[in-house]
């Protein structure tokens, strides 16, 4: 997995609440394979008409967003179906970093194991850097995770994340490599459990 | 005397393995179910050329893509053939009991694992799917994972993660008649909000809820990720035990005896604590549909759609005129005065035996005005709504009888609402284009569809069980 230490770049906002993963990408593109490439895929009904063409006023179709490594969005981002391939199509598109006031459980879960950092900022802070950006499309923010700070402008802006996955995404860890350091336990605790709780093996159907 | 604990804090503590200073813990996991979803995670161990640690833990279900409607094994796309064909080819090299496209046992993963009794009481049950959250209505700890972390399962048969919030939502008194689960988490997500228990994990209580069936309780803990939790659960009863006995992998015999005593401890003690509580009246609560793009967008049957302009916050008046827009309904109008395109009952929230029924209730003997596919939630309810001629109703009421699978719940398999036509749903998102691209979903119970079949809008059904038998 790719570090997450500092980034700056233009970020585009999309000021939708509850912009579940169905929307970042939609089921029928759940069947193709990571190696396609889900980038063109990603907010696809969003961006796109039913011909195909895109729809102008979207915002991470204009021009100065197009590019964008930052989405600045609303509360509850990523809620919905645990599809891990929604955090892919955000990454394949170039995207490296969500801000919003809250996300998705799975989705936040899911960002941490591939290099996508979520950065939690309050409501009222989530609403002005999306009204910052509406003003000045071009503006490039920096976001700092060893600080956990937002630049903007002269705006500083400080944002949460679980201490465990800013460890993990500032060294670029993933759990397989932690876990097995603690083989020994695991087997310990197996053996022990199978003692103490012989029902929860499944029985021989008849 | 020892702290009182929750039944989750219970759960969680049989599971931990071990818990780091910095407050992860590395849980142990017994059941783990995969569908042809789960290709990523697979292509994830075989990049790192592992093996499945605990095989004869993981259980494969073939749901979300297979076709729902005419012969099961003649698949166009190539891509979805593909994807069936994995699931196959994976769960063999990796000697994982598969439940294929031809098994008996073949369902929905959230019907069949209750259904087969690999869903106990007391365990911790994961799948890589967010309504995983079902299973814990049975007084497991159950919840949906990400590829990476099926993977993990696969490789370690653990998980870390941090242990939730408590939340507890009481439904007090008695839900009237023909008030079912849907209604009740429809209303629970109606007034806490789609992330009102974000970071929860929800323990559902109350006299309401011990008196529902286990099919309704694995409806009500099915949408608890529609508020945001990843997991809800019960505390297992009598009502519990009953469903769990005698099924084809559930404890036989004296072990069953041994589990049932396990399980007696399984409740959370008087004056444990909650996070966070909240509190429902049964008596409140009347049939529900939603008229908007999240499930919280829901309202009773008697109500009408909102209407942005008496909205005094403007991102709310904004979110409600694109909701509308579309939803393709103008503001204020009755709910019931809203007609569908389409119905659909299936899902793993609302296709079991007893949802069966209780559309068929409504629909026998009357047609539908509307086209629309029933999809069982499983191989086994099936036969067992065949064996009771409930498919006969339906297709008497001109209603197609389909297979088993997620179907058109997530449009995956091609079965799909089209473009702007308005669907009756007993399924659990009504989120934009989830139905396929276009389409306009409101969800409701199952009996609540087949009203809704009957007379072409939306409609209270509880005038049309009148003088029937439920």
């Amino acid at each position: 997995m790719e570090k997450f230490i500092r980034l700056t770049a233009t970020a585009c906002p999309l000021d939708v609440a509850n912009l579940n993963t169905d929307q970042l990408l939609p089921a029928r593109f759940l069947k193709l394979p990571r190696s396609a490439g889900l980038g063109t895929a990603l907010l696809h009904d969003l961006r796109f008409n039913t011909a195909g063409r895109e729809r102008p006023d979207f915002p991470l179709n204009r021009s100065a967003w197009r590019e964008a490594s930052i989405i600045v969005g609303a509360r509850n981002f990523g809620c919905g179906s645990s599809r891990e391939s929604a955090v892919y199509a955000l990454y394949d598109y170039g995207i490296r970093c969500v801000i919003a006031p809250s996300f998705g459980d799975i989705f936040a879960g899911n960002a941490a194991q591939n290099g996508l950092l979520t950065a939690i900022v309050a409501d009222n802070e989530a609403a002005t850097l999306i009204r910052l950006l509406g003003e000045q499309p071009t503006r490039r923010l920096t976001v700092d995770l060893e600080q956990q700070t937002i630049q903007c402008g002269n705006e500083t802006f400080r944002f949460a994340i679980d201490a465990v996955r800013r460890t993990r995404l500032l060294n670029g860890w993933d759990d397989v490599a932690l876990t097995e350091s603690y083989t020994d336990k695991i087997a310990a605790f197996k053996a022990a459990d199978r003692a103490r709780r012989p029902w929860a093996t499944p029985a021989k159907p008849e | 005397m020892s702290e009182p604990l929750t039944l989750f804090d219970k759960l969680w503590a049989a599971h931990e393995i071990v818990r780091r200073d910095d407050g992860e813990a590395l849980l142990w996991v017994d059941r783990h179910y995969v569908h042809e979803g789960s290709f990523n995670a697979f292509s994830q161990i075989k990049a790192r050329g592992a093996r499945v640690a605990e095989p004869s833990l993981t259980f494969g279900v073939a749901d979300h893509y297979v076709p729902t409607r005419g012969p099961r094994r003649a698949i166009t796309n190539p891509d979805i053939a593909r994807v069936v064909r994995t699931l196959e080819e994976n769960t063999s090299e990796h000697n994982i009991t598969l439940f294929g496209l031809d098994d008996p046992r073949q369902g929905i993963v959230h019907v069949v694992g209750p259904e087969q009794g690999l869903t106990l009481p007391g365990l911790l049950v994961v799948c890589g799917d967010s309504h995983t959250s079902t299973h814990g209505a049975l007084g497991a700890y159950a919840f949906g994972i990400g590829a990476s972390e099926v993977a993990h399962v696969l490789m370690a048969q653990t998980l870390w993660q941090r242990k939730p919030k408590r939340m507890r939502v009481t439904v007090k008194g008695r839900l009237a008649a023909g008030i079912t689960a849907k209604d009740v988490v429809l209303a629970v997500i109606a007034s806490i909000g789609a992330d009102g228990a974000t970071g929860h994990a929800i323990e559902f209580s109350g006299s309401a809820i011990r008196a529902l069936s286990m099919e309704g309780r694995l409806t009500l803990c099915n949408m608890s990720i529609e508020a945001g939790a990843r997991s809800g659960m019960i505390v297992p009863d009598e009502t519990t035990l009953a469903y769990v006995k005698g099924r084809p992998y559930s404890p036989k015999g004296t072990a069953f005896e041994r589990a049932v005593e396990a399980w007696s401890t399984l409740t959370t003690d008087d004056g444990a604590e909650f996070d966070r509580e909240v509190e429902f009246n049964a008596a409140d609560i009347a049939p529900i549909v939603t008229w908007g793009t999240s499930p919280q967008d829901a309202l009773p049957i008697d109500a009408s759609v909102p209407d942005p302009a008496r909205e005094p916050d403007a991102a709310r008046a904004k979110y409600l005129c694109e909701a509308l827009d579309y939803m393709g309904l103008m503001p204020g109008t009755k709910l019931t005065n809203i007609a569908i395109d389409r119905i659909f009952i299936g899902s793993c929230t609302n296709a079991r035996i007893e949802d069966l029924r209780a559309a068929a209730a409504i629909l026998a003997g009357r047609v539908s005005k509307v086209p629309g596919l029933v999809s069982p939630g499983s191989s086994a309810v099936k036969r067992q709504a065949e064996e009771e001629g409930l498919d006969r109703i339906f297709r008497d009421a001109g209603l197609e009888w389909g297979e088993s699978g997620c179907s058109m719940c997530v449009g995956i398999n091609g079965d799909v609402v089209a473009p702007g036509e308005r669907c009756a749903s007993t399924t659990n998102r009504n989120f934009r284009g989830r139905q396929g691209p276009g389409a306009r979903t409101h969800l409701m119970s199952p009996a609540m569809v087949a009203a809704a079949a009957v007379t072409g809008t939306l409609t209270d059904m509880r005038p049309l069980l009148a003088g029937r038998k439920v």
